[in-house]
């Protein structure tokens, strides 16, 4: 399988979808490699460094897409090189199915398969293809050092001899990708770092940045990420208004904003409202990375730097990827070989497009003459939900009612079948018993039934010591030796008296243990 | 004769006995409710000595001095851990003596009965008032006194055999002799054809061969019940020497004795249900011994126990933020409690949250890990009980497990074979890490392998729990 990668044609992107390193591990699975010639010039890979790596470098892009099976790029294909594309090839590349639908279409129509990087499913296995995060990554430490190059102090606090410095306040709004790596890039430059997430869920991984979590006052409960892939998504209005009240308090305070808020297939949300950049102080900086979809701040301009009034500058470059070119070419191209191994399971350079493949199917959104988006849900939960609490089900007040009265009535029903039956059971025996037996019984019935009462509210730390107490207290039985053993027979004096001795042990041994016990529960 | 006033101090004694046992509600309450106990037996001993007993009141007052003095004696001696065994030989003594007065109660019915009317007259009280019985009424005295007697029996002979138990006299696995529960219902059947017997003749020999009947169910029950469901039995006993008190009481027709011995019966009655319930088991199985439940295949256990030692505790416990302790009879038996306090001081002064968790059946005896922590000075507000803390495992750095087995043993959740299936368990399992402390890689009193031991983060700390206390210690800073 010959695999390609053409000059990009997108005006300002020097990224290139193949480097002389990720060649030669396309090679170790058995493809041969293409590459235009020029194609890695922008990014610091000449044609010789292709050629050394064993690639073959074609004279022009027509000549390439008539050669290569699979066309390897970065930047969805210009409506030329759509042409270009033929029937039985396979085309690698971002691709939005939503902005680029006709295109899509179109490739469809054609028999091309076309394998959309932005499609990878963010599941464990496919991280090493995802092309997104690497890219974001990159942007994220690129926004703050294009922030650092338009901010006008040290990131980091300072005494010196000629003066105090203080530290640069960044507030990082969103902590996706992206934004994790601009809040580790603004911290180990020693700036003080907020982050802010719509996923609370996030606030560990922001912490564990060293940054400091921007906490709202908001009680209604927080959508969480792992139900959608990872990725955020619409908030509530209330939610949004807590939100935008907080950003407000702290406008005036930071130095620098990057907002990295980007909602999957829609506008970005709009979360730096321009009163907010009035509020701040002049020479700070926003960096928008969400500038290609409208962008987090009505006020940025897609790719430009602009200077407000009050003298904040608010930076829209889309291109930050490309800025970092080798670093962003190098990502990349590691991205489509891993894409590829998985695409030549027998690494023999036969590719085998497995749809039933939760990775390769999700990324695919053409294949054989057929529109294959959206996929079908991954097979595999993108990150592991967090197991549904059984949330106590909210009661409403009328049920808490009915249950109350039902409670109410079982419990009535129980005491009076229970009182119903020992009466009987009372009045049974009342009529065979002779009435002095009967005044002992009640007696003996009223005392279990205080006992009963009693003892279930015996503190359960506290049941050795009530075993104690009972064993003395059970000891009243001397009285029945007492009251004999003044009696005429003497072997009852005997009995009698090894009674009252016996228990006269119980009796102390009983008492004197259970002080002893209580008197070792302290309290601290 | 001041019998108004004998009542009278029997009704304030009665009232002092209630109060006594509501005031164990909690820590502080109960230590005043000790006196009204105390208070309530000096004064019905002291109204009978005066009233109804004056016959013999010097030879009365020495014994109870004599045994008094033994009562001190064992009270002050006592080592904590040895409660359970104190408990249980002292309701043998409480069932011996209600045999005793049983069988006086037998002979001073067939003396009066022998009398005529007129010699009767200068009696003592309890015969003046037999005296005066009906025939109908020397029978049903005579069920009573029966019946005081057999459960008299019942408990002497278990409980001497739940404290062989316990002390470690008796091989505390369960065994039965050949038979097993046949021989107990046939001497229940004996007892019950000798009560018969008895009631027709009142002669003397049904009433002993019954005696030795209810004797070897004491024996033969208790033998059949393993060392673990100790708690159930000892609290059963302390219902049965209550039962023996009020079934005495109605024959003597002393309102006090029917009370008190109401009181305790009740009071044993709702341990053992609480005890049962904790082990999920019912209170018939427990009583007649061995572990019933399904018969199935237990789920095997994979994985393999590992070890650690004291180096790799001391490091985790310094990390911890939070801790629970959930100690079980092993600490009881290595007299680590003074041990396990210390670690706890140390772990607290630095300000971690060092809580317990006590299962409501660890140890042998109702409550017993908690009089064991309390005499090691270990504060009881942070002694929680299974329901207060059970949720707050999974927010838990470290779990130690102390010497405790079954009541920690995912099983009794996992696996519906197991024969503690259903049973309420702490579910340290949750916490982050977990160590046990164990003597060695057995599986302890019930014979239930515990998969806890085997999971990925449980460490094994091998070795009598007090000597790896002690080697931990110095190691905490």
């Amino acid at each position: 399988m010959k695999i390609g990668t053409p000059k990009e044609t997108f005006e300002g992107e020097a990224r290139v979808a193949m480097t002389p390193a990720s060649a030669k591990d396309l090679q170790k699975l058995g493809h041969d490699c293409l590459i235009e010639t020029g194609a890695g010039a922008l990014a610091g890979f000449s044609d010789a460094d292709y050629k050394d790596a064993g690639v073959k470098v074609v004279k022009t892009a027509t000549a390439l897409f008539k050669e290569a099976d699979t066309i390897a790029k970065v930047r969805a294909p210009s409506d030329a090189e759509m042409k270009k594309l033929r029937a039985d090839q396979t085309l690698i590349s971002f691709f939005s199915p939503v902005a680029d639908e006709a295109k899509m279409k179109a490739a469809a129509k054609k028999g091309t398969t076309v394998i959309a990087m932005e499609m990878i499913p963010r599941i464990s296995r496919a991280q090493k293809m995802d092309a997104l995060s690497s890219m974001a990554n990159i942007a994220g430490y690129r926004a703050v050092i294009e922030a650092g190059n338009n901010f006008g102090r040290f990131f980091t606090g300072q005494i010196t001899a000629a003066g105090k410095v203080p530290p640069a306040k960044v507030l990082v709004v969103g902590a996706g990708v992206a934004g994790l790596a601009a809040i580790g890039t603004s911290t180990s430059l020693g700036a003080i770092t907020l982050a802010f997430d719509v996923r609370p869920e996030v606030a560990e991984q922001v912490e564990s940045m060293g940054a400091e979590f921007v906490y709202l006052d908001f009680e209604e409960e927080q959508q969480d990420g792992a139900a959608t892939g990872g990725y955020a998504s619409v908030s509530s209005p209330e939610f949004r208004e807590a939100q935008l009240a907080k950003f407000r308090e702290l406008a005036p305070e930071v130095d620098i904003v990057i907002t990295t808020a980007l909602i999957p297939n829609r506008e970005a949300p709009e979360l730096w409202t321009e009163d907010m950049v009035k509020a701040m102080k002049p020479g700070s900086v926003i960096v928008d990375l969400a500038a290609e979809k409208g962008g987090n701040c009505k006020l940025t301009v897609a790719d430009e730097k602009i200077v407000t009034d009050n003298g904040v500058t608010i930076i829209g470059y889309t291109d930050f990827p490309s800025r970092m070119a080798t670093q962003a070419s190098t990502l990349y191209a590691t991205n489509i070989r891993h894409l590829m191994t998985d695409l030549t399971p027998e690494k023999d350079g036969v590719v085998v497009h497995d749809m039933e493949d939760d990775v390769i199917r999700g990324a695919t959104i053409a294949h054989a003459k057929a529109v294959t988006f959206p996929p079908p849900p991954p097979k595999v939960a993108a990150i592991a939900a967090a197991p549904k609490k059984e949330a106590p089900k909210e009661l409403t007040p009328e049920e808490i009612r009915a249950k109350e009265v039902a409670d109410f009535k079982a419990q009535t029903k129980n005491q009076v079948t229970l009182l119903a039956v020992g009466a009987a059971l009372l009045l049974a025996v009342g009529l065979v018993a002779p009435a002095s037996f009967m005044q002992h019984f009640i007696v003996f019935v009223l005392a279990v039934f205080v006992g009963f009462q009693v003892i279930w509210g015996v503190a359960h730390s506290l049941h050795t010591p009530l075993m104690a107490v009972t064993n003395a207290i059970s000891s009243i039985i001397i009285l029945g030796a007492l009251t004999q053993i003044g009696s005429g027979s003497a072997l009852v004096v005997i009995l009698a008296a090894l009674a009252v001795f016996m228990t006269g042990i119980n009796i102390f041994g009983g008492f004197l243990v259970t002080r002893r016990m209580l008197a070792m529960f302290q309290k601290s | 004769m001041e019998f108004g006033f004998t009542t009278a101090a029997y009704v304030v004694a009665a009232i002092l006995f209630i109060l006594s046992l509501g005031g164990l509600s909690g820590q502080e309450s109960a230590k005043r409710a000790v006196w009204y106990g105390i208070v309530g037996m000096a004064l019905a001993v002291a109204a009978t000595l005066i009233g109804p007993g004056s016959g013999f009141w010097l030879l009365s007052i020495l014994l109870i001095a004599g045994g008094g003095a033994i009562g001190y004696q064992l009270a002050t001696k006592v080592q904590m851990t040895q409660m359970p065994e104190l408990v249980a030989a002292m309701h043998s003594l409480v069932g011996l003596a209600a045999v005793f007065v049983g069988f006086i109660a037998h002979f001073e019915v067939n003396r009066v009965m022998g009398l005529s009317g007129d010699e009767a007259k200068d009696l003592g009280t309890f015969a003046a008032l037999l005296a005066k019985k009906s025939t109908v009424e020397i029978n049903i005295l005579r069920v009573e006194l029966y019946l005081g007697i057999f459960i008299g029996a019942i408990t002497f002979t278990g409980s001497v055999i739940a404290y062989g138990k316990l002390a470690g006299k008796v091989d505390s696995a369960a065994t039965k002799l050949p038979g097993g529960h046949m021989l107990n219902i046939a001497a229940a059947a004996l007892s019950v054809i000798c009560l018969v017997w008895y009631f027709n003749t009142g002669g003397f020999f049904p009433l002993f061969l019954m005696t030795l009947a209810a004797l070897f169910i004491g024996y033969h029950l208790i033998m059949g019940i393993g060392g673990a469901d100790m708690p159930v039995v000892v609290s059963m006993l302390n219902s049965y020497s209550g039962w023996a008190a009020a079934a005495i009481g109605f024959s003597l027709g002393n309102d006090l004795l029917i009370v008190v011995g109401a009181l305790v019966g009740s009071s044993g009655a709702i341990l053992s249900y609480i005890m049962c319930k904790a082990m999920n088991r019912s209170f018939v199985s427990v009583i007649l011994g061995g572990f019933g439940g399904p018969a199935g295949e237990q789920m095997a256990v994979e994985g393999e126990q590992i070890a650690i030692d004291a180096d790799g505790v001391a490091t985790a416990l310094n990390e911890a933020d939070s801790v629970i302790i959930i100690p079980g009879y092993g600490m009881a038996v290595a007299q680590a409690q003074q041990n396990v306090a210390e670690l706890v001081r140390k772990l607290r002064a630095k300000g971690k949250n060092v809580r317990f968790a006590i299962h409501p059946v660890a140890g042998r005896l109702p409550g017993h890990m908690n009089v064991l922590l309390a005499e090691a000075k270990v504060p009881y507000d942070i002694v929680m009980e299974m329901d207060e803390i059970n949720e707050d495992f999974p927010d838990t750095d470290v779990a130690i497990v102390i010497g405790s087995n079954d009541i920690v043993n995912p099983a009794a959740q996992d696996d519906p074979n197991s024969p503690i299936a259903g049973m309420p368990v702490l579910e340290c399992w949750k916490a982050k890490q977990v160590f046990v402390s164990k003597r060695g890689q057995g599986t302890g009193y019930s014979g239930i392998e515990n998969p806890l031991f085997f999971k990925e983060n449980t460490r094994m700390f091998y070795g009598d729990a007090k000597a790896s206390l002690d080697s931990l210690l110095p190691k905490i800073d």
